[in-house]
């Protein structure tokens, strides 16, 4: 049965693992905005060349 | 040929490209995109030059209009005080500063934001956090200045809101990271010790046997010991100070629960009597903690404690000589002289040294007119200049003025932490004394058999601990408090819908709460205007910037002329010129009339004359908000309502039309007026709700036992108080007090549910015969069942009055 005692070892290491991961998600801060990354995650990093072609097509245009 | 389509817009489009407020017309524009005003225009501008349009692509029309947009001077950024005071850190050479933006709305906010590393490299790195309202810049000191960087937000809308109180925030954050690791404790201790309790549970034979259930139960110890000294720890301090104070709060049978339960489990497990009730115990804590979390939901954006210090610039330009320089406000002695540009209030109670004054001070009295003012008067603090600029002396420092003496009441400094009052805490008052008798009671029942006594006596009071009890009111009020938001109706905290549940009299402001802020209704009275007389007046008064100017020019819908000539503004008594060869006046009565001295007040009534002939007036109103009567009507059956107001009886008739006679009016009332009145209707044995806006209002909003503050936006400016009600919501005002009463009922009915759970584990307790599965069965069973019972019913109820 001792082979009990080995795994509970190790399943104490994994579960304080966890909450070791908990605690540094706290510390890190990302529990303090529960909204703002929702949103930032939803923006395009579009490159900048793109950006200056689109501009001269719409000057093109209003031309 | 390519056939391109020239965007001609119609007169309904005509939407800013920018901020999407309506233009009059299309004159500003950048290729086909129209622009309300130059302001928005140059942003626009701005973001272009920088490849930053993507901001207009994430949402329409993102941006701040900037039609009211007035150039604001930074100059006392330059002050090296006042940079250390407003910074987080610096390093010398790295500088990180936290910006309060109220302006910010949507996504579009936050990614410009995010991006002004694009607009000016010297900035590293920006984090806008949307719910609070901030963003934390980083920036290289060496290549630019605190004060460029607060003009760059500003160039482009986004004002930051700049205070020296903003510090306290970071205090109420590390509260609530405490708090997570409290919960992290908690959960990780109770799982790992139901898990190593469930073998007991199911009594394997083979478990006892290898002595591993030994090594279970210290274990279990081990687990309990974070729990019970670090995670418990803030009950039994408030169950501390509460007894010092001789009250019975809620906490003392919480941690006379907790207590017993880990005292007697350590006990059994160390005598080796039994595995204990360590898993009750931390499921316990837990919940209690996740009931603590709920409770302290918390608008982080909005602000409830100001003082009058937040209203007012935290700089201001002073004159030496010939030399103007800033000076951080608190720092201003008496008989410096200050400079007060168009829009700037006053600091300081102080004396008109050059200029012409037109002060609003409709902030501090509620009074909706603005007065004049000449060289000698006395200006009081709170005052807001409009017009040309002015020079003052200050006669008193900032903290002595008029205004601000009103925070010296004690209604400012009233304990907050003496909550004696809240239904949980008569009711624990009580419930304590019963259970510790029953307790007893066992004990000596079984006495003889010393062991049975002292199971019997420390099982009642493990069972008995109030879980349930004390977690129906975090739940069922934090709850309500998160439907309230939700319809814009923002409450400090829970404690504030229990008293808004008890309130018996409503005293409500006038100017800014039954009436609409900053919109005046102009009406004409008089012989009829023809389309080309209006076109006449618009154009006269298109070139006054006096609010009452504004209002007509507002009420008249047609377009302007050009030909104005000898256009004479005269202060205080009116405008002139010629249009289109026609001698037109604007004005009060004598100076249209030049006679009839006894009507020479500005303020209600503005004649006209075309040709020297006098065609009527302008007359000037409040307009209420809509279906104010209905509100008032339906709360008038309910409680006994108040009106205070700091305007003049002008409108008495009106109001007492809309309130009845039963209604107690009270006009020209200064903000200590109000605060006495409120409280003497509280010596009465009434528990007040006042409704009101400005800093006016703030005494009474103090003093009252639940005070509401109104606002446009919640967002604004608004003095301190308990709760904040956004004017769209004004109308569900009924159904607010309504719903504190139902979620108060709705706590009492849970009271009763976790009685009857205590007198089936009372059962047990008194006869010494509760084991451990049994409690750790009935009490997570009997306090997850109390929150679901008490979150399903407020929400089904409100779903019911239509409020979520």
């Amino acid at each position: 049965m001792s082979v009990i005692l080995v795994l509970i070892g190790f399943s104490l290491f994994v579960a304080l693992m966890f909450l070791g991961a908990y605690f540094w998600a706290v510390k890190s801060g990302q529990y303090d905005d529960k909204y703002t990354p929702s949103v930032r995650i939803l923006f395009d990093d579009k490159k900048e060349i793109e950006k200056d072609e689109i501009k001269d097509n719409k000057h093109k245009l209003s031309k | 040929m390519i056939k391109t389509d020239i965007y001609t817009p119609t007169a309904q489009e005509l939407k800013c490209y920018h901020c999407g407020e309506d233009c009059s017309t299309a004159d500003i524009h950048i290729s086909d995109k129209v622009f309300c005003c130059n302001g928005c225009k140059t942003v626009y501008e701005i973001l272009n030059q920088n490849n930053l349009c993507e901001y207009y692509n994430i949402d329409e029309n993102p941006g701040i209009t900037k039609t009211k947009d007035i150039k604001r001077n930074y100059d006392f950024l330059d002050d090296r005080e006042l940079i250390e005071e407003l910074i987080d850190f610096t390093d010398g050479r790295t500088t990180k500063v936290t910006f309060s933006i109220p302006q910010m709305h949507c996504s579009s906010c936050i990614w410009i934001l995010e991006n002004l590393y694009k607009l000016n490299h010297a900035i590293k790195y920006s984090k806008a956090d949307f719910l609070k309202k901030i963003v934390v810049v980083q920036f290289d000191q060496e290549k630019i200045t605190l004060k460029e960087v607060v003009e760059l937000l500003d160039s482009i809308g986004y004002e930051p809101d700049l205070n020296l109180e903003g510090k306290q925030q970071n205090k109420s954050n590390s509260e609530t990271k405490k708090l997570y690791y409290k919960i992290g404790v908690a959960g990780f201790a109770f799982g790992n010790i139901m898990l190593f309790s469930f073998p007991e549970y199911l009594s394997f034979d083979s478990f006892h046997i290898d002595n591993i259930s030994q090594v279970f139960s210290y274990l279990n110890v081990i687990f309990a010991l974070p729990v019970f000294f670090y995670s418990a720890s803030e009950y039994f301090i408030s169950a501390f100070k509460g007894l010092r104070k001789k009250i019975f709060n809620i906490d003392v049978p919480v941690s006379l629960g907790i207590t017993v339960l880990f005292s007697r489990s350590l006990y059994e497990i160390l005598a080796q009597t039994g595995p204990g009730y360590f898993d009750s115990m931390t499921a316990l804590v837990f919940l209690l903690l996740i009931g603590r979390v709920f409770q302290n939901k918390t608008y982080d954006s909005l602000n409830f404690e100001r003082n009058y210090k937040s209203y007012f610039p935290i700089s201001v330009t002073i004159k030496k000589g010939n030399k103007e320089s800033t000076k951080p406000v608190g720092k201003l002695e008496v008989g410096d002289r200050i400079v007060i540009k168009n829009q700037e209030l006053i600091p300081a109670d102080s004396i008109l040294i050059k200029g012409h004054g037109y002060i609003d001070y409709s902030f501090v009295t509620g009074e909706s007119n603005p007065v004049e003012k000449v060289n000698g008067d006395i200006l009081y603090a709170g005052g807001k200049q409009i017009g040309s600029a002015l020079e003052v002396e200050t006669v008193k420092e900032v903290s002595q003025s008029y205004l601000t003496q009103l925070w010296n009441n004690r209604a400012f400094h009233k304990d907050y932490e003496n909550r004696l009052d809240t239904l949980v805490n008569i009711v624990s008052k009580y419930f304590t004394f019963i259970i510790l008798c029953i307790a007893v009671i066992a004990a000596i029942f079984w006495w003889p058999n010393a062991n049975l006594a002292f199971n019997a006596f420390t099982a009642v009071l493990i069972i008995a601990c109030p879980c349930a009890l004390a977690l129906s009111t975090p739940f069922t009020l934090g709850n309500t408090l998160r439907i309230f938001g939700r319809n814009k109706f923002y409450l400090k905290n829970t404690g504030i819908v229990e008293k808004l549940a008890g309130i018996s009299n409503i005293v409500f402001d006038k100017t800014g709460t039954l009436t609409e802020t900053g919109n005046l209704k102009v009406k004409f009275e008089g012989e009829p205007l023809s389309d080309y007389e209006k076109k006449i007046v618009k154009t006269l008064v298109y070139n006054s910037g006096h609010p009452l100017s504004n209002g007509i020019y507002n009420l008249l819908q047609v377009d302007k002329l050009d030909n104005i000539t000898e256009y004479r503004e005269l202060p205080a008594q009116g405008i002139k010129a010629i249009i289109d060869g026609h001698n037109i006046q604007i004005g009060s009565r004598m100076f249209v009339t030049n006679n009839d001295p006894n009507e020479t007040n500005l303020s209600t009534k503005v004649y006209l004359s075309i040709d020297n002939k006098i065609r009527g007036f302008f007359a000037v109103k409040n307009i209420y908000r809509v279906k104010v009567d209905q509100i008032i009507s339906s709360l008038k059956n309910f409680f006994k309502l108040s009106l205070l107001s700091g305007d003049n009886d002008g409108e008495k008739e009106e109001l007492q039309e809309m309130f009845g006679t039963n209604t107690e009016m009270m006009f020209k009332q200064s903000p200590q007026d109000k605060l006495d009145y409120v409280k003497s209707l509280q010596t009465k044995g009434n528990s007040v709700l006042m409704i009101g806006d400005g800093l006016n209002d703030a005494g009474a909003l103090m003093q009252s036992d639940v005070g509401i503050s109104i606002s446009e936006d919640a967002n604004n400016f608004s003095p301190a108080c308990d709760g904040i009600l956004e004017s769209k919501s004004f109308l569900k005002l009924d159904e607010f007090i309504k719903f504190a009463k139902t979620s108060k009922y709705i706590i009492i009915i849970s009271f009763i549910l976790s009685f009857a759970y205590n007198i089936i584990g009372m059962y047990f307790a008194v006869q010494g015969t509760l084991s451990p599965v049994i409690a750790a069965i009935l009490m997570p069973l009997s306090s997850i069942s109390v929150v679901i019972f008490t979150t399903l019913s407020t929400n089904i109820l409100a779903k019911k009055k239509g409020l979520i």
